[in-house]
């Protein structure tokens, strides 16, 4: 990343971030800053709302108007000051336990709402500040330190369970694939509505050496190997899909109300108005 | 020019708090507090505010912690159950200093307990859910006037001390409706309201003080750009953990109440000038006392009743001067047994502290309240 947005975008005094090396962390929140940037947003219009986990310690490190809530909580505070100032654009950052187990109801109905919330999931497989536990995106049959036989549940097809909610714009990436990424999340951003990308990461210590996935470097080598842009997946046979996944924009609809602007509409009709 | 209602607790509540200027409201319905989120949900959008229904609890309270980020007045409203579950969203509202107004409506417990019925087991709940070492302020109505009152006061505490201001009503004050005299236009209420950044955005830190200990608020989105988080901090608000910034940051969150009792903490005094004999109650158990120390006088038993109003933090003060005062004093509660603990350790065996302590999900009558006295004085 360059000088200029680090300077710009990332808090002074507050780096070097706690990341283990090899993290990808870094990356997706490298991406969110150059989607931002992208999209021309001033600083001060944008809000970075994370909750509790490795990826959410992202808002503390970015200079915008930021908030490290409570596990799983992010969403609803996030929802909260969306009410309260519309014209805040409001992103939230998630871990995959943070969005998918504990906060889990509430990303669900934040996507019924159709809240103009952009979520960015950094889904790394598994718990990782508390060591490397089993979240609800680890795979079956994966290690962890609470599955020490392998997994026994299996994981969300999370993109999925976020459309069927509501959500109108859906997306994956990987930190592999960081142009898309990028673009992705910009896309997000200027989505009216809600909007959810997930992210496959890595965490080489947590994860990685518990399924030895063979350090940082082969583990976004996996990332390159299972992740197919959307328009390729359409094609393929369920033979050929099996253990991949798709990327790029999985879903999109631009036709559907957003909340905020529903409840204005609400508001001119209790006060009287059409 | 004023209008006479006849008003249910929780209405009153509601009239309160549109007329502090609540934009906000987020929640979860719940007996016996669920007519406040009802009223809300209509009243709130004519006047430009908002009602959010959330998907349980924890996301009410966290909507309305939002919506404060914002700067709006907020309010979030709940019962037993319901009120456990916002613990953990109370104690980052307590930590990262967040204003909001949240109505407990107590029902019987544990669990699901008795919903409609009156309890006042949540008084040591509201001073000690949440986890860790904490401060908020907690107030508490005995009637409807007082309800409206309270929730005014309760927006003035928690925008001038920028913390949780629990209103704690229980399901006789909250359900009983009494008349009440509001004012048809409710513009002309002081209204309360944070302060605000005194510095430029580049000279400004998010949790620095002057005397007050209070630290100044910017709304997200105003051009101050700073950092919540619940992990402990300094004053730039961002994490730090060493011994002397934990000792700093708790000893602030303390004694910007503790500092500050003569302003935050109010009692009332009824028949206690020539008391020889005090009754110590809050809340909807007092509707009774006031009655009971009527008949008491009639028989020529010198009896006050001392209410306090303000729950949490303790009267100490007061009840330290009323331990010097009367022979004797007569804890009731619709428990079995908290606020008297406290009351103990402020009399700390001056005199004798007795408990009439009611847990039937019924209040207790005039009657057993005075024999409960004669048995005390005895
Ligand atoms: C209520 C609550 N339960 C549990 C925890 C402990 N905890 C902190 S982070 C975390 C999991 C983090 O995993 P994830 O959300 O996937 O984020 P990551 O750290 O992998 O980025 C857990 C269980 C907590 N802080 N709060």
């Amino acid at each position: 990343m360059s000088e200029a947005l680090i300077n710009k975008y990332f808090r002074p005094g507050r780096l070097p971030h706690i990341w283990c090396p090899g993290c990808g962390n870094g990356i997706i929140t490298g991406a969110i800053v150059k989607a931002i940037d992208k999209q021309g947003l001033a600083k001060d219009d944008v809000a970075i709302i994370s909750g509790i986990g490795c990826s959410s310690r992202a808002s503390g490190y970015l200079d915008f108007n930021t908030a490290n809530t409570l596990h799983g909580r992010a969403l609803p505070i996030a929802s909260g000051l969306k009410m309260g100032n519309p014209k805040l654009h409001v992103i939230v950052v998630t871990g995959d336990g943070d969005a998918s187990a504990i906060g889990g109801n509430h990303l669900i109905h934040a996507a019924r709402r159709n809240i103009d919330l952009t979520v960015v999931m950094y889904n790394n497989s598994i718990y990782g500040m508390t060591g490397g536990q089993y979240s609800p995106m680890t795979p079956h049959g994966a290690k962890a330190t609470t599955a020490p036989y392998g997994n026994v549940e299996r994981a969300f097809d999370i993109p999925e369970l976020v459309k069927a909610s509501g959500a109108t714009f859906v997306g994956r990436g990987t930190t592999f694939h960081t142009l898309q990424l990028i673009d992705l999340i910009a896309q997000g951003i200027a989505h009216k509505g809600f909007s959810f990308i997930e992210v496959v990461s890595a965490c080489p210590i947590s994860f990685g050496r518990q399924n030895k996935m063979g350090g940082p470097a082969k583990m976004l080598e996996w990332q390159r190997d299972h992740g197919v842009m959307k328009a390729a997946w359409d094609k393929m046979t369920a033979e050929q899909r099996a253990g991949k996944f798709p990327i790029g924009v999985l879903y999109e609809d631009n036709n559907t109300q957003e909340y905020t602007e529903a409840y204005d509409e609400l508001i001119k009709r209790a006060q009287g108005g059409k | 020019m004023s209008r006479i209602l006849l008003l249910q607790g929780n209405q009153a509540v509601v009239e309160g708090a549109i007329a502090a200027g609540v934009k906000f409201f987020g929640g979860y319905p719940i007996t016996p507090s669920t007519e406040i989120a009802e009223q809300l949900a209509d009243r709130l959008p004519k006047v430009g505010g908002k009602f959010m229904q959330m998907e349980d609890e924890i996301a009410g309270l966290g909507a309305v912690i939002g919506a404060s980020m914002a700067g709006c007045k907020v309010m979030d409203a709940t019962s037993g159950p319901g009120f456990s579950l916002k613990q953990e969203m109370l104690g980052m509202a307590c930590s990262a200093e967040i204003p909001l107004v949240l109505v407990n409506v107590q029902r019987v417990g544990p669990s699901t307990g008795q919903p409609t019925s009156p309890s006042q087991g949540d008084v040591m709940q509201t001073r000690w859910g949440t986890h860790g070492d904490h401060w908020l302020i907690v107030l508490s109505p005995a009637s409807v006037p007082e309800t409206f009152d309270i929730t005014l006061r309760a927006y003035e505490l928690s925008e001038k001390y920028r913390c949780p201001v629990i209103i704690l009503m229980d399901e006789i004050v909250g359900h009983m409706r009494e008349k009440i005299v509001l004012p048809d236009d409710y513009s002309k209420i002081p209204q309360a309201q944070r302060k605000g950044p005194s510095k430029k955005p580049e000279d400004w830190k998010a949790y620095a003080t002057d005397a007050s200990l209070v630290p100044e608020f910017a709304p997200y989105g105003t051009g101050y750009r700073w950092h919540i988080t619940g992990l402990v901090h300094d004053e730039t608000g961002f994490p730090k953990g060493t011994p002397a910034a934990t000792i700093a940051a708790q000893d602030r969150l303390r004694d910007k109440l503790m500092k500050h009792l003569d302003d935050i903490v109010t009692v009332e005094n009824y028949k206690m000038e020539d008391a020889e004999f005090a009754v110590v109650a809050y809340g909807g158990a007092s509707r009774s006392v006031y009655e009971a120390v009527d008949m008491a006088r009639k028989e020529g038993l010198k009896v006050g009743f001392f209410r306090p109003i303000t729950i949490w933090p303790f009267a100490d003060k007061q009840v330290k001067a009323l331990a010097g005062k009367v022979k004797g004093i007569l804890v009731h509660e619709l428990n079995d047994g908290q606020y008297v603990l406290e009351v103990e350790r402020a009399v700390a065996g001056k005199v004798p502290v007795h408990f009439y302590g009611k847990y039937d999900n019924e209040s207790a009558t005039p009657e057993q309240v005075l024999a409960a006295i004669k048995k005390a004085m005895a």
